[in-house]
Order: C-alpha cells, then sequence, then structure tokens
C-alpha cells in the first residue's frame, strides 16, 4: 500500500484553518485489477464459455419440465420421510444448542479472561464449523449405520457450531455493569451471570437458534444423499430411476414445508426482538 | 429496596404462564422427534470405526497433501476457489435485477411479491439438482459447478439485497433532484454510495459460504475438491481424507479471517 502511494501521491489540501490534509489516490484500481486477474484465472480453470450457455441452454429446463406436472399420487409416500427430516433437524437444533452453551460462555471474552482458553475454544469451534456437514454426515452413516440418528447427529453439531460462534459474539456485546453490580452486592458469579447477562442474551440466542432451525430443514434434504435418512433418501433413489415427476412432487412438498417453517420461525423472531 | 424498584417490579407482568406454555409445546415437540434418536442402531464396531477415521484424520497422507501438480490438494483446492469465486459473481450479477424487482419501494406490492415467491422456489431446490441440471448443459466438470453455485447463490444474495434496497434513504436523492441533478448522477452519487458497502459485504460472506458448500457439488461430478473426498471416503483411505480436509480447512479459515476484516472495514466505513 506504501508504495501504490508513492506511485499516486495523494493530493494535498489546505484548509482555511491553515491545516493541510491528503486524499490517498482511490484504490479502486487496485481492486478491480485483483478482480480481473481471478476472474480470468477462474474462467482459465473453471472452463466458462458463454457460447456453450447460449447454445445448450435449454437442456437444463429439459429436467425441469419433466417435473411438471408433480405426480400428486406420490404424496402418501412423501409424508413419513418428510417427518422424518422434519424430527430431525428439530431435534439435532435443540442437541446443538443446548450444547453449544457451555463453550460459548467459555469463549466470550469478557467471562473468561484466560486468552489460551479462549484461543483454544474459538479455534475449536471455527474448526468444526469449516468441516463441510455433508462429511460430517458421511462420517456419522459409519459410525451410527444408515439412519435418521446419523443426520441427527451432523446437524446437531453443524449447529452447534454455528450457534456457539454466534452467541459467544452476543454475549461479548452485553454491557457488563449490571453484572459488576450484582457481583458487588454479594452475589456470587454463577448467579450474577444467571440474572444480569442471560436476560439480555435470551432473545438473540432463540432468534439465533431459530435461525439454524430453518436453514437445517433445508440441509437435512440433502444429507439423505449419503444415507441419513429423510427426504433426501427418497429424493436420491427417485433420480436415479428418472422418476422426475415424483422429485418435482418432492421438492414441492418440501418447498412448502419449508415455507410453513419459516412462516412461524419469522413470526416468533419478528416477536423476539 | 427502595420504594421506586419495588414499584417497577410489580409493574412488570408475570409471565410464568407463557414460560410453562412455551415449555411444554417444546417438551412435545422434543418427545414427538425423539424417535430419530436409535442409539441401538449404532454398529457394533461404531467406536473402533471412529477411532479409525479420527487417527486416520490426524495422520494425513504427506505425499498428497505436498503434490503441487493437478492431482494433488492445492490445485483441487484452487480449483474450489475458483468455482466458488466465479459461482459468487455471476450468483450476484444474477441477484441484482431479481431483488430490485421484489423490493417494495420501487415495484408495485404484486409484482414484488410473485418475484419473492420465485426466488424462494429457487432456493427450496437442493444444489445436487442444480448440479445434474447443468451438467446436461456443460457436461460434468468445473464449469457445472460453477452454474450450480451461482443458482444456489441467487436465494441468500436477494434476500440481503432486498433489505439493503428496502432500507434506501429516498431524502438523499430528493436533495439530489433539488440541487438538479440529472437521472445518471442521481444514481452515481445519491444510490451506489448507499448500496455498495453492503452489496460487496454480502457478496463476499456468500463467497465464504460458497466455499464450504463446494463439497457438494461433488456429490454429481460437478468438480472441486467434493469428488475426491467423498471417493475417498467411500473407500476407507482415511489418510487421504486427512489430507485433502487439512488442505481444505487451512484454505477455508484463511479466506474467513480476510474476509471477516474487509466485512469490518466495509461496516465501519
Amino acid at each position: 500500500m506504501r508504495l501504490y502511494d508513492k506511485v499516486f501521491p495523494p493530493k494535498q489540501m489546505v484548509l482555511s484553518s491553515g491545516k493541510t490534509v491528503e486524499e490517498r489516490f482511490t484504490r479502486i484500481p487496485l481492486i478491480l485489477t485483483g478482480l480481473l486477474f481471478m476472474m480470468i484465472l477462474s474462467i482459465h480453470i473453471t472452463g466458462f464459455r458463454i457460447s456453450t450457455l447460449m447454445n445448450r441452454g435449454n437442456e437444463f429446463f429439459v429436467i425441469l419440465n419433466q417435473m411438471i406436472p408433480p405426480r400428486t399420487a406420490y404424496v402418501s409416500q412423501i409424508i413419513q420421510p418428510l417427518l422424518d427430516t422434519i424430527k430431525m433437524s428439530l431435534l439435532g437444533s435443540f442437541l446443538g444448542s443446548i450444547l453449544a452453551i457451555p463453550f460459548s460462555i467459555i469463549a466470550a471474552g469478557n467471562i473468561v479472561k484466560n486468552k489460551w482458553i479462549l484461543m483454544t475454544v474459538r479455534l475449536f469451534l471455527s474448526l468444526i464449523r469449516t468441516l463441510p456437514t455433508l462429511i460430517t454426515a458421511l462420517i456419522a452413516t459409519y459410525i451410527f449405520g444408515l439412519g435418521t440418528m446419523a443426520g441427527m447427529a451432523a446437524i446437531s453439531i453443524f449447529t452447534f457450531a454455528y450457534v456457539g460462534k454466534q452467541l459467544y459474539e452476543q454475549i461479548e456485546t452485553v454491557d457488563m455493569g449490571a453484572f459488576e453490580a450484582m457481583e458487588a452486592m454479594g452475589a456470587n458469579r454463577f448467579y450474577s451471570f444467571l440474572t444480569a447477562v442471560v436476560p439480555f442474551v435470551l432473545p438473540a440466542y432463540c432468534s439465533t437458534c431459530l435461525f439454524c432451525l430453518e436453514g437445517n430443514v433445508r440441509y437435512a434434504s440433502i444429507l439423505g444423499y449419503v444415507g441419513a435418512g429423510g427426504l433426501g433418501l427418497i429424493l436420491n433413489e427417485k433420480i436415479g430411476w428418472r422418476e422426475y415427476d415424483s422429485v418435482g412432487m418432492i421438492l414441492l412438498v418440501l418447498f412448502m414445508a419449508v415455507f410453513l417453517i419459516e412462516g412461524i420461525s419469522y413470526y416468533i423472531r419478528k416477536k423476539l426482538t | 429496596m427502595s420504594e421506586a424498584i419495588k414499584q417497577q417490579l410489580e409493574q412488570e407482568k408475570s409471565s410464568w404462564f407463557y414460560k410453562v406454555g412455551v415449555t411444554f409445546l417444546l417438551a412435545i415437540l422434543l418427545g414427538w422427534s425423539s424417535s430419530t434418536f436409535q442409539i441401538n442402531r449404532v454398529s457394533d464396531n461404531g467406536l473402533d470405526i471412529a477411532k479409525n477415521i479420527i487417527s486416520g484424520i490426524f495422520h494425513p497422507d504427506r505425499r498428497l497433501l505436498f503434490n503441487f501438480t493437478k492431482t494433488g490438494i492445492s490445485y483441487l483446492v484452487l480449483e474450489t476457489i475458483c468455482i466458488a469465486f466465479l459461482g459468487t459473481i455471476v450468483g450476484a450479477v444474477l441477484a441484482v435485477p431479481l431483488s430490485f424487482f421484489s423490493a417494495v419501494n420501487i415495484v408495485p406490492k404484486p409484482i414484488a411479491l410473485a418475484v419473492r415467491w420465485v426466488i424462494m422456489a429457487i432456493r427450496t431446490i437442493p444444489a445436487f439438482i442444480y448440479g445434474l441440471m447443468f451438467i446436461r448443459v456443460t457436461g460434468p466438470g468445473a464449469f457445472a459447478g460453477v452454474l450450480t453455485m451461482s443458482v444456489c447463490s441467487i436465494g441468500m444474495l436477494s434476500k440481503m439485497f432486498i433489505e439493503t434496497i428496502e432500507d434506501l434513504d429516498v431524502r438523499i436523492i430528493e436533495s439530489l433532484d433539488a440541487s438538479g441533478c440529472n437521472t445518471f448522477q442521481k444514481i452515481r452519487y445519491g444510490i451506489i454510495p448507499q448500496l455498495s458497502p453492503d452489496f460487496i459485504s454480502t457478496v463476499i460472506y456468500r463467497f465464504d459460504m460458497n466455499l464450504r458448500d463446494a463439497t457438494i457439488l461433488g456429490l454429481v461430478g460437478a468438480g472441486g475438491i467434493g469428488a475426491p473426498l467423498i471417493f475417498a471416503m467411500s473407500s476407507y483411505r482415511w489418510n487421504e481424507v486427512g489430507a485433502i480436509l487439512t488442505g481444505l480447512i487451512i484454505c477455508i479459515l484463511i479466506i474467513e479471517f480476510f474476509s471477516t476484516k474487509i466485512r469490518v472495514r466495509l461496516a465501519r466505513g
């Protein structure tokens, strides 16, 4: 950056008070060059070609057309996997968000003062967060066997990492004055935490958990692809048999379920804030 | 306790009814969903397998990790980054018009609602189905991955874009109007400065997410690091899995570090 400022010297301006201020030369050319370089590299590596898209773009709609109209008779067989998916994400989200509470308390800088503990717990949380959910689910199917248990475990691990990070950031924004006041009045640390920090964090925590639940219902439908139960299982099966009208019906049911759950969760989250 | 505090305490609505109700509802929901918890299905050697997996992941295959040819981890990671990058950019380009058409302060409400339904429908279809559709267009490979990523990004990107657009401060544009600016100047000085920090921040965040989700593409053969990872897992070569995961995790952590820095700077202006 310093070299850049030497090549393009900043504009000097003298204010009416006699003070000189510098306006640095715009950084936009630098950013644009970087972006352009990345784009060219990406286009080269991925083989992106507009002409292919123009010529064969209509192929995209072939499967989509076969999905419409969806086979309505198939609904009766979708309900059970759908309920499995919802149960999986409900229990998984719940366990994950409960498990996240102790870890996020240890990871919050205003509760724990030891720098090493903070670093370790935060690194642990971000390591788990970077593990792709699909991979966790696959590992879980090896350990727990095929079925909803594996999906539930994968979802709770993902929720744990996500809610954990959000929660410790929320705890850190709490004004610690009330906490100190409770301690000054003679309450022990646990009790002061319960009465001074928890009420501040609780609404945001609930809303994070609900938000996570919304996403998990969507995600749970993918997990079946690796044998973790739920909608993904029949989705995978029907794609394998190329019964795209049934696939369309599954997607339609999933769409309605997600719409309903998002509506309820949006309403509750609005109330919480 | 002073009188004032007591009075305040008495004014507080008693919420025990509400609390009991919520607890009861939660208990019912959990009881209903507890059928997914099937610990008896655990395969007998589940713990052994877990031990093998963990030891494999912590002893990554070094040869693969430090292999800088086209089959090595570094190239795979680079390919994944490229897919996520290009996918995010194409997705953002597609999402901008969609979100302008579904912002209630720009178009009439029925149109906005209709476009929102379309966006939600786009969001519901899982990534691997888009992957299958795009493979018909481009053949298997990274190109299909880019297209899949871009369509998958539309949902979240436009949701955030819409919020930004609806928060647009119209008074600034009115004042520019009053001082005699033409349409181009109004867009350049009234609209773009208001939108760009949030838009860029959202796009960078989505890039982060796309990098994490890119493993899904491997399921259907749409390029990236997912396919080698899943092959290695299904043939129980845990050392290889460890090597690939190490590469992926390091890459994600580095990019997350930089993207958080940029986004914090954008938020502070």
